[in-house]
């Protein structure tokens, strides 16, 4: 590998990284103001120990979702000074907004709320978990909006003389059409990745605390609600995408031939190459649906678009990775929906309904409690939203090569000039065996917090000090 | 336009380099401390704190490339790897930090008090090796980017007096700030033991920022090797809020200095003074910059606020005698 190769593996093991821990911090804010506004209203102590339990969890995975962020903030100068160069202008400013907007509010008041609890009035405490919530989605709108112009580059003008981009409207850069479809879409798939955590956890405690029952089934509601808003918000991003990035699209169903009423595959075995491949089950029209919201509608093939990109940009292949987009974009949306599927039937089977309903066989009947075989997948529950998140950026962020913006900027062109593979190779070795460690220390503490028993009486007792310890 | 944007950015890394120097100094400072209990209340007084400290980083940062990209993409690649572990060992030790106290074997905290210790000394010397570097300038080429091959192009701007200097004016910087916070916020034994460090290593730092005052002729740097005599001798007195006021105020006026060495130029280039990045050759264009104006106007005041109010919350003192439960 060249350093160019190397240095993109860099940024995707901790981009990838990175994002495993961030939609869980985003959802657990959320849940955990949730909690707290519901023990406040309710005075029901059960919420006020899953208020608490919830913040831990989001305290430990807030805490390397910030030390993985940084890097994120570092590598634009790190490996790819050429992009900050050319892209500074418009990058810049987005991410000073998010760290003096968004990331302070995240930081001060998650310190003000975890050491607050016997400091501040109650209602001021509570109003400090729910400014971290907005301040999380404030990021990730933030983030998402840098990200959408390199997907759609909007609300720029090229220096006819330094040839680098120049902002020219920033509430235009806030609402670039893809950041506004793919909001929606990544918060929903964020809520099912924080939600799947507590669904686990109260499941696999549920005989513990009664109080785990209620955590498993918010849980599941999270990754309920969630998929539906990533299920609607998906099929408008694919509308937006297939007018803004229509080799995306055809990318992600290997579609070589423009087709009027394109079919969707749901599987395929054989080569993803000009010929249909030997096996495939394919829902007709469906892919026209998706993309242009009719089944006639007609869908534009890789090899139009080649065709149409080297008349525009000049010699060379605009098609980027067909293989992994086209499989990257079923499993994500597979795993997303195998998530909702669990979520509901742990709500249908953990329901209090008062009585049974005639002809269903057992294991359907509402209310009939957690079976077995979901307690040994509960498992699955977190691990489902994070391959789906996971294979829903590496879609979208490798079905736009070989462009870093959309028709203005080669990835190629983008990385530091200087830079040499032994650099490279020494920091990737640095971030995999640090990350590694970061992984299993996160993974036995997370452990670790859902062994321990709910009910304050033991935690006083397992925390000696009097002042709240870290 | 581009002056103020220098001296926000100037700001953020002062107060970056102040307020996360004093927890970096608590850090390297864990074992004084004898026992986990000790070491526990001593981590105590940056518990609330220290997130949004670093949190000055990414301010600075992020206003370092949205007003100045050049400055950013040449500093970040030709100081590759000492900017990617600065970046490991922070991750470390805000890892080490936050898990320290979420479970409870003692094993489990010794390593994490280790790894925190560690980190933040190696973080602490790598970062005054940079400022060095600054002061110092690299060996920039027509493109920006530092000329060499293989590791030792990002890594041998580390091993120049400048840097060396550099690392151990921030050592001592760092333990002072930690010293003296310490002594401010804890009570009984690690009060004690904070002060005496704070003593000895009082007249340690005006030496050293006496030396590099002297080397690079700058007056700030010897009015801050004064001003950190004075810490020494009120922590002499039990002046703590004095003392560690006099130490925030020479780290700060060390770090300003770092930055208005060479005038108008951000970042010199040994080669060729023609390939110096001036602060009007790095800047942003005028649009990003209007906005970020009108951002850092809008936002900035409210974090300063804010971020006072819960130093003000978490204001009383923390004790380091074991209670009797």
């Amino acid at each position: 590998m060249d350093v160019l190769d190397l240095t993109r593996l860099q940024f995707a093991v901790v981009t990838i990284y990175h994002y495993l821990f961030v939609p869980v911090s985003i959802s657990l804010a959320s849940a955990a103001a949730g909690f707290q506004i519901a023990w406040i209203r309710t005075a029901n102590e059960k919420y006020l120990h899953l208020t608490k339990f919830t913040g831990k969890l989001l305290i430990v995975t807030f805490a390397v979702g910030v030390v993985t962020g940084l890097v994120q903030e570092f590598q634009f100068g790190l490996g790819w000074s050429a992009f900050a160069r050319f892209y500074g202008d418009v990058f810049g400013p987005t991410l000073a907004i998010e760290g003096m907007l968004a990331f302070f509010l995240e930081a001060t008041f998650l310190a003000l709320w975890y050491f607050g609890w016997d400091r501040l009035p109650r209602w001021l405490h509570t109003a400090t978990i729910v400014v971290v919530a907005v301040g999380t989605l404030l990021s990730a709108y933030i983030i998402l909006a840098a990200n959408s112009f390199m997907q759609n580059p909007v609300a720029y003008a090229l220096d006819p003389e330094t040839g680098r981009a120049h902002l020219t409207s920033f509430t235009e850069l806030l609402t670039n059409e893809v950041v506004l479809a793919a909001f929606p879409h990544t918060m929903g798939g964020a809520a099912m990745a924080g939600g799947g955590l507590l669904m686990a956890i109260g499941i696999w405690r549920v005989s513990a605390d009664a109080a785990f029952r209620t955590l498993s089934r918010a849980g599941a509601w999270m990754m309920l609600l969630g998929g539906a808003v990533t299920a609607i918000s998906g099929d408008h991003l694919g509308k937006v995408m297939t007018a803004v990035q229509p080799m995306k699209m055809a990318a992600a169903e290997a579609l070589y031939e423009t087709t009027t009423s394109a079919p969707f595959s749901v599987f395929a075995i054989g080569e993803l190459g000009h010929d249909r491949p030997f096996f495939s089950i394919e829902i007709p029209g469906l892919l026209s649906f998706l993309g242009t919201g009719s089944f006639g509608g007609t869908v534009q093939g890789i090899d139009d678009l080649q065709a149409l990109y080297t008349a525009q940009y000049g010699p060379g292949s605009y098609v980027p990775m067909i293989p992994v987009a086209f499989w990257t974009f079923r499993l994500m949306i597979g795993a997303g929906v195998l998530g909702m599927a669990l979520a509901a039937y742990h709500l249908w089977s953990s329901w209090s309904f008062p009585r049974r309903v005639p002809l269903l066989p057992s294991f359907l009947q509402p209310g009939g409690g957690t079976p077995g075989w979901l307690r040994r997948f509960a498992l699955l529950a977190p691990l489902l939203p994070a391959a789906a998140n996971t294979f829903g950026w590496v879609f979208t962020e490798t079905a736009r090569q070989p462009w870093l913006a959309f028709g203005i900027s080669k990835v190629a062109d983008g990385i530091s000039p200087g830079l040499t593979g032994a650099e490279v190779i020494a920091s990737l070795a640095g971030f995999t065996l640090v990350y590694g460690l970061l992984a299993v220390a996160w993974c036995r503490l997370v452990v670790h917090l859902s062994r321990k028993p709910l009910t304050p009486a033991v935690e006083a007792a397992d925390e000696p000090d009097p002042v709240p310890a870290y | 336009m581009i002056t103020f944007w220098f001296a926000v950015l100037v700001l953020a890394w002062v107060l970056y380099f102040v307020l996360e120097g004093f927890d970096f100094g608590v850090g390297i400072l864990t074992f004084l401390g004898r026992d986990e209990h000790e070491r526990g209340a001593a981590l105590r007084t940056i518990g609330p704190f220290w997130d949004g400290n670093e949190v000055w980083l990414v301010a600075a940062v992020g206003v370092t490339f949205a007003a100045f990209p050049d400055w950013y993409a040449a500093l970040m690649s030709a100081l590759y790897l000492p900017m990617v572990a600065i970046l490991l060992l922070l991750a470390i030790r805000g890892v080490a930090l936050e898990f320290r106290g979420k479970h409870d074997t003692p094993s489990w905290r010794r390593r994490a008090d280790l790894l925190l210790a560690v980190s933040s000394t190696g973080i602490v010397l790598l970062w005054g090796a940079v400022l060095g570097i600054l002061v110092d300038g690299l060996a920039l080429g027509a493109d920006g980017e530092v000329t060499g091959t293989g590791l030792g192009r990002s890594l041998s701007p580390l091993l120049t007096p400048a840097a060396g200097l550099g690392a151990l004016a921030a050592l001592l910087g760092a333990v002072l700030l930690g010293a003296t916070f310490l002594a401010l916020r804890t009570t009984g034994p690690v009060r004690r033991r904070a002060r005496d460090v704070a003593r000895h290593t009082g007249t340690a730092g005006a030496v050293t920022l006496l030396l590099i005052g002297i080397g690079t002729g700058s007056r700030l740097t010897l009015a801050a090797a004064a001003v950190v005599f004075a810490a020494g001798l009120l922590a002499r007195r039990t002046r703590e809020g004095l003392s560690f006021a006099a130490v925030a105020l020479s780290v700060a006026a060390t770090v300003v200095a770092v930055f208005t060495a060479h005038g108008d130029v951000v970042l010199r280039s040994t080669l060729d003074p023609a390939w110096s990045l001036t602060r009007s050759g790095a800047a942003a264009g005028p649009e990003a910059l209007r906005l970020i104006t009108i951002a850092g106007v809008l936002i900035l005041p409210g974090v300063l606020v804010y971020q006072a109010w819960s130093y003000w919350v978490f204001r009383r003192r923390v004790a380091s005698e074991r209670v009797a439960s």
